[in-house]
């Protein structure tokens, strides 16, 4: 095995656990931790996809600016008890729970049979996630959604300040 | 490929058993005396009145709101100052457009006074 | 790229609702504006934009480096949303100051959700597709929760929010497996590798991810369940906007990604857009039926004229394009104007919004009630009105495309709906007036606004070929 397979068997499993774990504690303090484990595992996958420059994002704006946004949003709702967040068991959850599995089942299945006719497309070289080709990409081909991302931006800062500003004058 | 970030690995591996090792060691070396006092909350001295966990204003939520927005923006430039050689004068028009759009989002902010903390 | 001025004339209406756009957003900066100016201004702008879009009809060139698809299509469509967005603002104006609740920033979300939805149908790039569905979106979840000292606007926003940030996951998932089979984002591309893909299941399953996505943004069975709850919670002239301009904008995106990609062959695709059409005809009329507050049984005929309009895109033809576009702009303008009205009768606290409060309206408002009684047969597809024609089109290339089964229910079902839109017009016709019922002023604005809507639906429906062939002059 290479290096690349150990680290992506070791990284994904760890990342499918921390997942498990943020669904299924009772604090959502906890959760929030584990979301941060769940973060750097995902952070270490781009890296054996040679997307470095992407997996530095991750951690600085997912595990760092967002996590920070989760947390006071916590502290915002202030839950007095957690034990009393458990939800009954319906037939209806079944149901979905259910059928969430069938899906799963066949997005794996479809993964593993799928053929990949078009794996020549992708480059293999360790430089296609650096930084400079990155912004190459995305300041010459991408500029427009770049151009976009700027209205996007400023439009969720409008809609921030309506909603949660505290005094409207 | 991956093998060039060894000395990163490395040096997570090793920041992870430094703090594993040293609480651990100092959880099995350290002196214990155990009474209901210590195992009360600190605080300050005086006797804890309630709850550590009050409800946050959302005056909080705000401000890490719009750090994250400009935190994005900010994501945007590193690739720009990394290339701007490369993409000349073209380069600075572009993100020129793209600050000044929020740039005015700013002005939107701080006019409505969602930087006052009151 | 090489940005060319040929690129950005040829964009000009985005750029005018851009600019609008900060322009709104700088005035609602400096204290003491009147929400006024910033409405008249949008208003200003988005007409412009609509001018503009209108002007250039033509065949589509490739913009900005292939990410634009500009040129007629979009143009049809960047018309219809900068009209649908200048009338919700003439109807939110009296409405915001009936509920106490008149920001002028409300008109800088609409204006970016407008331009959210151009962008959508002006998309070349799956990339451009999810960041237009975003700027639209993102929008229109603070705007459904604009009275935020109300539960409901408060529920619908987050109902809205959650479900969305949900379909969004299956659209980016979608667009993940595409690029993966494919190795591109560029809808052109793809088309190009279509023969190669057609069979391949990572292409499919993409495909039907995106799919779940747009039925989502449409309000399809079984993707449908958040519409009552959010039209129902809304600002009704919101409710109207995004009942109109966001369920055409997904419509614009799955006739670039499904008609442009897929071609009208026979697959699997296309067949499960036949079945999501059937089920949420039969759904939507279904349920409406049962429905007394007038909100709630719009966003079900929503459900089922998202599933009509399906039909059309079930055919996969030619034909079938034409009537889902034709379709989508009388469609804009019947529920616009019956929002608008609903909307100008509606009172403080969500009340006069059931059936039985419309009693006698002939009598209070004979204009008003005319102009309903207008929207309501066109919705429900009455003959000399546009609403029959974009029903007729549909049903007429699902026919011509072997898919008679689908034709028989859709006709069954608008039957079914013709039930619940006269008991409407018998309420406002038949009955008396409630002794309880309080007189509300109209202004003039909102009355001429309706009128006009109401005259275009008859217009349209008279003459069926002047958007027919703007149609086929924006397709070929």
């Amino acid at each position: 095995m290479t290096l690349e397979s150990v680290m992506f068997y070791v990284l994904s499993s760890i990342g499918i656990a921390s997942a498990v774990l943020v669904v299924t504690r009772r604090n959502p303090i906890i959760s929030a931790l584990w979301l941060i484990v769940n973060f750097f595992c995902l952070a270490g996958l781009y890296l054996t996809l040679h997307a470095q420059f992407i997996a530095v994002i991750q951690i600085l704006v997912y595990a760092g600016a967002i996590m920070v946004l989760f947390v006071f949003v916590i502290m915002l709702l202030n839950f007095r008890d957690e034990h009393t967040l458990f939800e009954r068991v319906t037939w209806k959850k079944n149901v979905a729970a259910g059928l969430g599995l069938a899906v799963m089942m066949e997005m794996i299945y479809i993964i593993m049979t799928a053929a990949y006719p078009s794996a020549h497309y992708f480059s293999r070289s360790g430089y296609i996630g650096t930084i400079e080709n990155l912004g190459v990409q995305l300041f010459t081909k991408f500029l427009l959604p770049f151009e976009v991302t700027s209205l996007l931006l400023t439009a969720a800062i409008v809609g921030a300040i309506l909603l949660a500003k505290k005094k409207m004058d | 490929m991956l093998e060039n970030y060894t000395p990163i690995f490395l040096m997570i591996g090793v920041a992870m058993a430094f703090g594993i090792v040293m609480s651990k060691v100092n959880e099995i070396l350290g002196p214990k005396r155990r009474n209901s006092d210590k195992y009360s909350t600190y605080e300050s001295g005086m006797e804890p009145l309630r709850s550590t966990r009050e409800r946050f204003s959302i005056k909080y939520y705000m401000v890490a709101m719009l750090f994250i927005v400009f935190d994005i923006e900010i994501v945007f430039m590193y690739p720009w100052a990394v290339t701007y050689k490369h993409l000349g004068f073209s380069g600075f028009i572009v993100m020129a457009s793209f600050i000044f759009v929020l740039l005015l989002g700013y002005y939107f902010v701080w006019k409505k006074g969602a930087l006052e903390w009151d | 790229m090489d940005v060319y001025i040929s690129d950005i004339l040829l964009n000009a209406p985005f750029e005018i609702v851009v600019l609008t756009a900060l322009i709104v957003l700088v005035l609602e900066s400096t204290r003491g504006t009147r929400p006024n100016i910033s409405s008249w201004t949008s208003i200003g702008g988005l007409s412009l934009a609509a001018v503009a879009a209108l002007t250039n009809l033509g065949a589509s060139v490739e913009t900005f480096g292939g990410m634009l698809q500009s040129g007629g299509f979009a143009n049809y469509y960047g018309a219809l949303f900068c009209i649908s967005a200048v009338m919700t603002i003439l109807f939110s104006r009296n409405y915001f100051e009936r509920q106490n609740y008149h920001r002028g920033e409300a008109y800088i979300l609409l204006l970016f959700a407008t331009l959210g939805m151009m962008v959508i149908a002006a998309s070349n790039d799956l990339i451009m597709i999810f960041l237009g569905i975003e700027l639209m979106s993102i929008c229109l979840y603070v705007l459904a929760g604009l009275f935020r000292h109300r539960d409901r606007s408060n529920e619908a926003s987050l109902k809205y929010f959650l479900l969305g940030a949900f379909a969004t996951g299956f659209l980016l998932y979608g667009i993940a497996l595409i690029y993966g089979s494919t190795g591109t984002t560029n809808i052109a591309s793809i088309r190009t590798a279509f023969p190669h893909v057609s069979h391949d299941l990572l292409f499919l399953t993409g495909s039907g991810l995106l799919l779940a996505g747009f039925a989502f943004k449409i309000a399809a069975v079984p993707f449908h369940m958040w519409a009552p709850d959010v039209y129902e919670g809304s600002p009704t002239p919101i409710s109207g906007f995004m009942s109109t301009g966001a369920k055409a904008a997904a419509f614009a995106a799955l006739i670039a990604v499904f008609s442009r990609v897929f071609g009208p062959s026979e697959n699997a695709v296309h067949q499960i857009i036949a079945l999501i059409a059937a089920a949420s005809m039969i759904a939507g009329n279904v349920v409406a039926l049962a429905q007394s507050n007038l909100k709630r049984l719009l966003a079900y005929s929503s459900i089922a004229h998202a599933g009509y309009m399906l039909v059309g895109l079930a055919a996969g033809t030619a034909d079938g394009q034409i009537g889902v576009m034709y379709y989508l702009a009388v469609y804009a303008l019947m529920n616009l104007g019956a929002f608008g009205i609903i909307g100008a009768l509606e009172t403080e606290n969500d009340q006069n919004l059931q059936m039985d409060d419309y009693a006698g309206l002939s009598e209070r408002e004979p204009v008003l009630a005319a102009c309903m009684a207008v929207f309501l047969f066109g919705l429900a597809g009455f003959p000399p009105l546009a609403g029959f024609f974009g029903k007729y089109y549909v049903f007429l290339a699902a026919v011509k495309a072997r898919l008679l089964w689908l034709a028989v229910i859709g006709v069954l079902a608008s039957l079914m709906s013709a039930y619940y839109y006269l008991r409407i017009i018998v309420f406002m016709y038949f009955e008396k007036t409630k002794a309880e019922s309080v007189p509300i002023s109209v202004p003039m604005s909102v009355r001429w606004t309706v009128i006009f809507c109401a005259v275009l639906v008859l217009l349209f429906g008279l003459f069926p070929s002047v958007i027919v062939q703007t149609v086929l002059r924006v397709l070929f």
